[in-house]
């Protein structure tokens, strides 16, 4: 296990660290010494399961997906992140952080968003805990994601529209870093994804690993094995992939196919494909691969889905795309919607255009019939039908209508 | 010896006051202009700032000043070429301030050589950690005598704060409070007793404090609990406002005596 866990200076292999202005030193060593005692006590255990049962609705289904495995030859079975509490997988990391801000006596929330899913799935939770909330979030996505604004602002959260740069995602996350350099003492910072400084990408990935953890035992029943030949996600910072992948990082039976955002094309520079298209750099304060210029300045981002608009990757996917743990494929805008229909005509499931990503990465893969395949919808497509609506030319035999 | 330290050991008895400015803001080649007219106004030091795309320690002021640098083309290549040209003409000491990101993408033993071929004395990187800067910066800088400037907060412990004066030579950056850059009106209470705590601590180092400083009661806050102020925000929007360093300079000392 060892070889892809962080190692005690926060590293996987040499993506991390924490790379913060001094004022955060002490925020960030602070929660380094607190984050595992917490999340390994007794009592933290008991309150997290019992919201995850309760609140969220866990454990999500594993469906077996008749009409899917038929098309693509294979036994597929979706993990239905998409039908947890808020719609996303983002909430088994929200739950999880706010009793970790509670137990350090942190009073006000901060937290960034793209789509909007770990904005709402925030607020959600300090509605829940009675906590302050404030979310920063690109003006771009402020506008392209307005329902979500609304019932982040209906939830009690304050939305910050943030208007430097591109106005997105990776915007909204140096605005947070900076509210949080101006609230070091009562604030505690629920960051979304896998990245971060360090403890950030390992909180996360350990808070979404329950993902994993039910498809031990829900595999085992539904197929009398624990574990599947592929496990199929997709990837922005990386956090619902890093909860599918936790418990099978050391089994080599099950192959890791993870899908990032090709946007218009890995060869074009309106993408969002990180690991095909970034070096090794320094974003939001981890060690990462970064989409970056000659000179070292971050690039924008661009995807259709909001939510992988971002020109950064956890420092655990960078680690283990290098050391062919996993397998990284480039998914483009077209791809992802007609991936999406597919869903939506053949199972009857809307799927968020993020997760419509890893739906994609089924056609470019190929299995053997008895191959079990488990595939990670992240998210409900509810935020996006205005976006598949507004492509229907891409969607094939599924767009006349 | 280090321009730096030759700053601090023949002013023992006068406060100091450096200011900052971003490179490339508000006209592409205007660094050298600048960097010569403050010297000439009387700024004991200067610290030019090196544009980058996501600046985790700043306020609007010095974030929308790095886009407009950006956008105007300017690269740490083209802000080394600049200083190269006035590098004789200057007597005070210059620093660079930049993020980690930019400086290890130009390779970090290029940057100090290239410091060290332009007059440049001293970096301060915000987002470097200590760690790093004992373990792979130092040892480099040191060769080009190169001084890394590390900042201390008022979050900053004693203990961290004497490793910090025990392990770096120049001055300490004292970050004023809790905060990004930018102007502010008035250091509190608990900014002046954080102050006093650091004086108490007798550094080594000379101390600096920035972040905040725009007016006479910081000013006068800072000058009183340190050897000197540096002053950011402020001259970058004098800067943009006047277009003019000479009369940015002129508006920046008005500000200073209200």
């Amino acid at each position: 296990m060892k070889r892809y866990q962080i190692d005690e200076n926060g590293f996987f292999g040499r993506y991390g660290g924490a790379y913060v202005p001094e004022i955060l030193y002490k925020c960030v060593t602070d929660l380094q010494r607190a984050y595992l005692p917490i999340l390994e006590s007794e009592d933290f255990r008991q309150e997290y399961r019992a919201l995850l049962k309760d609140y969220v609705g866990r454990p999500s289904p594993l469906y077996p997906a008749r009409r899917m495995s038929e098309k693509y030859r294979c036994r597929l079975f979706l993990k239905r992140e998409d039908l947890n509490h808020t719609g996303a997988h983002k909430i088994n990391n929200t739950v999880g952080q706010i009793l970790m801000a509670k137990r350090m006596g942190k009073t006000r929330i901060i937290a960034e968003t793209g789509a909007g899913q770990h904005g709402v799935a925030t607020a959600t939770v300090c509605a829940l805990m009675g906590m302050r909330c404030e979310i920063f979030m690109g003006k771009t996505d402020v506008e392209r994601q307005h329902t979500n604004v609304e019932r982040m602002r209906m939830l009690g959260a304050e939305v910050h529209p943030v208007t430097t740069g591109n106005m997105t995602l990776s915007d909204a996350c140096s605005q947070a870093i900076r509210d949080w350099c101006c609230h070091p003492r009562d604030t505690f910072y629920i960051v979304g994804s896998t990245m971060g400084p360090h403890p950030y990408p390992d909180i996360v990935a350990r808070l979404q690993s329950i993902i994993s953890e039910e498809l031990k035992w829900q595999l085992q029943e539904k197929t009398g094995r624990d574990w599947p030949d592929y496990i199929i996600a997709c990837v922005g910072g990386g956090s619902n992939a890093a909860g599918s992948i936790w418990h099978y990082l050391d089994d080599k039976r099950v192959k890791i196919c993870l899908a990032e955002a090709g946007g218009q094309g890995i060869e074009t520079d309106r993408t969002a494909a990180t690991m095909h298209c970034g070096s090794e750099g320094i974003i939001h304060g981890a060690r990462t691969l970064v989409m970056q210029t000659d000179d070292g300045q971050i690039k924008e981002a661009f995807t259709i889905s909001a939510g992988l608009d971002y020109p950064g990757i956890g420092p655990m996917h960078a680690h283990l795309a290098e050391l062919g743990r996993t397998r990284i494929l480039a998914v483009n805008d077209d791809e992802a919607i007609a991936a999406g229909y597919e869903l939506t005509r053949l199972e009857g499931i809307i799927p968020a255009i993020e997760s419509a990503h890893a739906l994609a990465a089924l056609k470019k893969l190929s299995f053997r019939p008895d191959d079990i395949v488990v595939l990670t919808v992240s998210g409900r497509g509810d935020k996006d039908i205005q976006t598949y609506l507004n492509r229907k030319d891409m969607a094939g035999e599924y767009g006349d209508f | 010896m280090n321009k730096i330290n030759r700053l601090f050991k023949e002013n023992p008895d006068r406060k100091l006051l450096s200011v900052y400015f971003c490179a490339g803001c508000p006209t592409p080649d205007g660094t050298g202009e600048v960097i010569r007219t403050l010297e000439s106004k009387g700024i004991d030091m200067i610290e030019v700032g090196i544009p980058f795309s996501d600046p985790l320690a700043d306020g609007p002021v010095i974030q929308s000043a790095a886009t407009t640098a950006l956008k105007n083309g300017m690269t740490l290549k083209k802000l080394f070429a600049q200083l190269r040209a006035v590098k004789d003409e200057v007597g005070i000491p210059l620093l660079l301030m930049g993020y980690l990101n930019v400086i290890l993408h130009y390779g970090f033993e290029r940057f100090c050589r290239d410091c060290a071929q332009c007059g440049i004395s001293g970096a301060i990187i915000p987002d470097l950690p200590f760690k790093d800067y004992m373990e792979s910066i130092k040892p480099v800088a040191d060769r080009y005598d190169l001084k890394i400037i590390m900042m201390i907060t008022p979050e900053t412990s004693q203990e961290r704060i004497r490793l910090i004066d025990e392990h770096t030579d120049g001055f300490i950056y004292m970050v004023s409070s809790a905060s990004i850059t930018g102007a502010q009106q008035h250091f509190d209470k608990a900014r002046l007793d954080y102050f006093d705590r650091i004086s108490a601590m007798q550094l080594r180092n000379p101390r600096m404090i920035g972040f905040g400083i725009s007016n006479r009661q910081t000013l006068e806050s800072a000058w009183q609990h340190a050897e000197g102020a540096i002053i950011g925000s402020r001259f970058v929007s004098l800067l943009n406002e006047t277009g003019s360093p000479a009369l940015a300079a002129d508006q920046l000392f008005e500000a200073l005596k209200q």
